[in-house]
């Protein structure tokens, strides 16, 4: 198994997405994945690309008829989006946990389970439309993800929620400021 | 990738225009190729109709 199989947090992110996409909106998902989301989504909107960083993840998606690019994050995409779509690698993983590859890669969030959503927010802001919406995927372990959302100029709010063992999934509705 | 993709695409190093060169193509889309920065001069590969735009260090 080389890609993350769609999970709690990909079916959370599918939930909140169906209420807020609307038909006008240009849509980007980050770290698209097995193309879960983006599959069962683009048909409701004007317009939809999705990245990922892992070979095998592009493939996966490509193959469901989705406009794929492979990339890191958003980087070497140029167009203003109205909906931006991202499902991080969340968790601090221990020594032991890290094992290598793609699948690592789809998991591991540095430090707090934060580094690669805090990339992220600095760096979609070069893609998000003035009135853009991100709908972005984190668990209550990211405990300072909260402060740096309104250290980094935006606004959120909790569009969704599910509770698992260990922790409660949140997906945020995230703006502009 | 179709060729409209052509138009939201960047260089990822320098955010510049990028020029397209085909190998493949059907009535769809493009299947190889690769798309070229002139100012970084660096290639980005379109390998089974994705285009990889990941630095060359990254790929």
């Amino acid at each position: 198994m080389e890609v993350y199989p769609p999970s709690e947090d990909s079916e959370l992110l599918l939930e909140v997405a169906m209420r807020e996409i609307s038909l006008d909106d240009e849509v980007l998902e980050v770290g698209v994945g097995s193309g879960f989301v983006s599959e069962r989504i683009k048909g409701l909107c004007k317009f939809l690309v999705a990245t990922d960083i892992s070979p095998h993840a592009v493939k996966e998606s490509k193959s469901k008829g989705i406009d794929t690019v492979r990339t890191d994050l958003c980087r070497g995409i140029k167009k203003k989006f109205t909906l931006v779509l991202f499902n991080p690698p969340y968790l601090e993983l221990s020594e032991e946990e890290k094992k290598g590859g793609w699948l690592e890669k789809a998991v591991n969030g540095g430090k707090n389970g934060v580094e690669v959503m805090v990339r992220f927010l600095d760096e979609v802001k070069d893609v998000l439309a003035e009135s853009g919406r991100i709908l972005l995927v984190v668990s209550s372990l990211n405990k300072s993800i909260f402060e740096e959302i309104r250290r980094m100029g935006y606004t959120y709010s909790i569009a969704g929620r599910r509770k698992l063992f260990f922790e409660e999934l949140y997906v945020l509705r995230i703006q502009r400021r | 990738m179709k060729r409209s993709l052509l138009d939201i695409l960047a260089c990822p190093v320098c955010k510049g225009d990028l020029e397209l060169v085909v190998y493949e193509e059907n009535e769809e889309e493009i299947l190889e190729g690769k798309l070229i920065c002139k100012r970084c001069n660096i290639d980005y590969p379109i390998e089974e109709g994705i285009p990889n735009m990941l630095p060359p260090e990254l790929r």
